[in-house]
């Protein structure tokens, strides 16, 4: 459900803005300017507008802490003492407790998100933006059809494609490998439709005419100027990709039995079941499904942070054509 | 689909329709010396995908939702697979568990997508106020729950629900109430919070960057006029992000009606209250791999494309009238 688009250019402004009847031109605000002088903000209201900042930033971040606070914790203490500070400091033997769990299993699932979602997302990316170049900036028979078909698909629930994939790769010998969670998350309409809108927006026809009189083959275009021109969108794809595979569940959980392919979150859900079904169990589930939950957002957090600028500057609706 | 070009525009200018027709012939002009083929070839890779993925599934969802797997005899004979038409679908419009789930859904989006937006809207409108570095940090801040993977999110809140250990039960009672997060009334009010938190900072990311494109003089020359913050908020920059509430709007929708995971782990915790056929797809899920009943599973699943497609052309519809 997470969802978005972005321009295809590195800036706030949409990609198309076409100057409306007694529209100024737009400026970019920087980071550090005020309001023109003379018509100061009140401070009254800066305050108000500060105060409901923090309130939203401590809804946001309390329950992370919670999580950071109580992976330190023993069974006995995350049931004893406050949650929203520490005790005794056991998170080592939690992790583990973790990493001994059936030979270090964990593990094999951190890896195998790892290669769902990057992998997947790169190859994902790689066919989105080949496909959107193709459908922006080129004319062919079916080209209609194909996009109808791609924006039409966006309302199919996944469920109804899930199942049926089950019972075709099952037949073909894919269900319980690597293979059956990776080619799904190789094709995304969504994606396509997004490299679509960034290409329109970033590639001047002219350019490609020009590259075209200069000899250039199509394949080197592509490759050597429109996958450049359009890097920050191929991010921003690789990103959303990313964050989908990586949250993805029902996927997974239908196409994965073996425990071996498992994802981390398939993996810490069925510790989850676990810890409220084996109480007597000699592993404490409930402080492992917490300390691997803490572990299981460091990848991801890692990665949106370090492509931060993306998602952070590219992200507006404001470019997305019908 | 989506016409979401509104968005960067002041809302006078919003014409549905108009700008689009314009611009097609200017962008999908065929390029000087451009082969005629190239183009298919570049979408050659993903189609061949798109068809395995997509269209060959969909496809045969349709066929297999025309059988009925029929067991001969005592119950050990060989299963007899035969053709039966639409008795799946008559099955599934008049299944009672079915509709009961997607009623269920339907009136949960209904509350919670609005809430869900307006915080985002407010959250945005306040990001947007602010200047200087400190944008930075709230906007960082505000996202963290975004970075948080989904089963993640919904544990944290499963365990702060949790009577045993979570510290929102005991708040409660420090202040005289018994409060049961799993509890029938207040489920679906915990799975709503749970899905806030996950969401809200996203979506006030792509209102903020629609805000950021309305132009800054207008803001000061109501300013001059005497217009407070609040009415420069209300009468100036929510009218000019429409176009994207809608979008989100109805992008939630169609996330929120095929909502399987949050409800799936707090089955785990309260088996009672969350049952086997909460939503439609864990309805559909069970009735896959529970019951081994494939056609009704694949019969259902289009029964849902239709009523997901109905929902969000409808919104769409709505969101577009009041627009203009």
């Amino acid at each position: 459900m997470t969802i978005l688009a972005a321009t295809g250019k590195d800036s706030d402004q949409p990609a198309a803005s076409e100057p409306g009847p007694g529209a100024v031109r737009k400026q970019r605000r920087g980071q550090g300017d005020e309001p023109a002088v003379g018509v100061q903000v009140p401070r009254s209201s800066r305050i108000l507008v500060l105060v409901g900042l923090v309130l939203f930033l401590i809804y946001s971040i309390a329950p992370v802490w919670w999580l950071l606070v109580s992976a330190t914790k023993n069974e006995a203490d995350l049931i004893n003492t406050n949650g929203l500070w520490f005790a005794e400091f056991n998170l080592f033997d939690n992790l583990r407790q973790i990493f001994a769990y059936e030979d270090g299993i964990f593990l094999r699932w951190t890896l195998n998100s790892l290669l769902y979602a990057g992998v997947g997302s790169v190859v994902n990316t790689a066919l989105a933006l080949a496909a959107g170049y193709g459908l922006a900036r080129f004319t062919f028979p079916g080209k209609k059809l194909i996009l109808g078909l791609v924006i039409g698909s966006f309302l199919i629930p996944y469920a109804m494609l899930t199942l049926p994939l089950y019972l075709l790769f099952s037949k073909l010998g894919m269900v319980n490998t690597v293979w059956a969670v990776l080619i799904p998350t190789f094709i995304s309409p969504f994606s396509v439709y997004l490299a679509k809108v960034y290409t329109e927006g970033a590639i001047p026809p002219e350019l490609l005419e020009a590259a075209r009189i200069d000899g250039a083959g199509e394949v080197r275009i592509f490759l050597q100027i429109v996958v450049r021109m359009v890097a920050t969108g191929g991010a921003t794809i690789f990103l959303l990709s990313f964050v989908a595979s990586w949250n993805g569940f029902f996927l997974p959980m239908t196409m994965l039995q073996g425990a071996e392919n498992w994802t981390m979150t398939l993996g810490i859900y069925n510790w989850l079941v676990q810890s409220m079904t084996n109480a007597s169990a000699s592993t404490d589930f409930t402080a492992i499904v917490i300390a691997g939950a803490l572990l299981s957002v460091i990848p991801l957090a890692a990665v949106m942070l370090v492509m931060q600028r993306f998602w952070k500057s590219g992200v507006s609706l404001g470019a997305v054509k019908s | 689909m989506v016409n979401v070009d509104t968005a960067s525009r002041p809302p006078r200018a919003v014409r549905p329709g108009a700008a689009p027709r314009a611009a097609p012939g200017h962008r999908t002009r065929r390029v000087h010396g451009a082969p005629r083929l190239s183009g298919l070839l570049f979408t050659a890779p993903f189609l061949v995908g798109f068809a395995l993925v997509f269209l060959v599934p969909f496809g045969y969802a349709l066929y297999q939702s025309g059988f009925i797997e029929r067991k001969s005899g005592s119950g050990f004979g060989r299963a007899v697979t035969e053709f039966v038409g639409f008795e799946n679908y008559v099955r599934g419009l008049t299944d009672p568990v079915f509709w009961q789930a997607t009623f269920r859904v339907v009136v949960f989006a209904v509350v919670q997508i609005p809430i869900m937006l307006l915080l985002a809207l407010v959250m945005a409108l306040l990001l947007d106020a602010v200047t200087g570095r400190k944008t930075r940090y709230f906007r960082l801040g505000l996202l963290i729950p975004y970075m948080i993977p989904l089963m993640v999110g919904s544990l944290i809140w499963l365990y702060l629900y949790s009577p045993r250990l979570g510290p929102l039960t005991d708040a409660g009672r420090q202040v005289g109430l018994e409060v049961d997060f799993f509890s029938v009334d207040l489920l679906w009010f915990s799975i709503g919070n749970l899905l806030t938190w996950g969401h809200v900072g996203f979506n006030m990311l792509i209102l903020y960057s629609a805000l950021r494109s309305v132009p800054r003089e207008l803001f000061e020359a109501a300013r001059i006029d005497g217009a407070s913050e609040l009415r420069i908020a209300l009468s100036i920059k929510v009218p000019y992000v429409r176009g994207t509430l809608v979008l989100t709007g109805m992008l939630s929708i169609i996330g929120m009606l095929q909502i399987f995971a949050e409800p799936t782990v707090f089955r785990v915790t309260s088996p009672e209250t969350v049952t086997s056929n909460f939503t439609p797809i864990m309805m559909i899920f069970n009735q896959a791999f529970k019951a081994g009943n494939y056609n009704y599973a694949a019969a259902l699943s289009v029964i849902l494309a239709i009523v997901v497609g109905a929902a969000s052309a409808l919104f769409y519809r709505l969101g577009n009238r009041t627009q203009s």
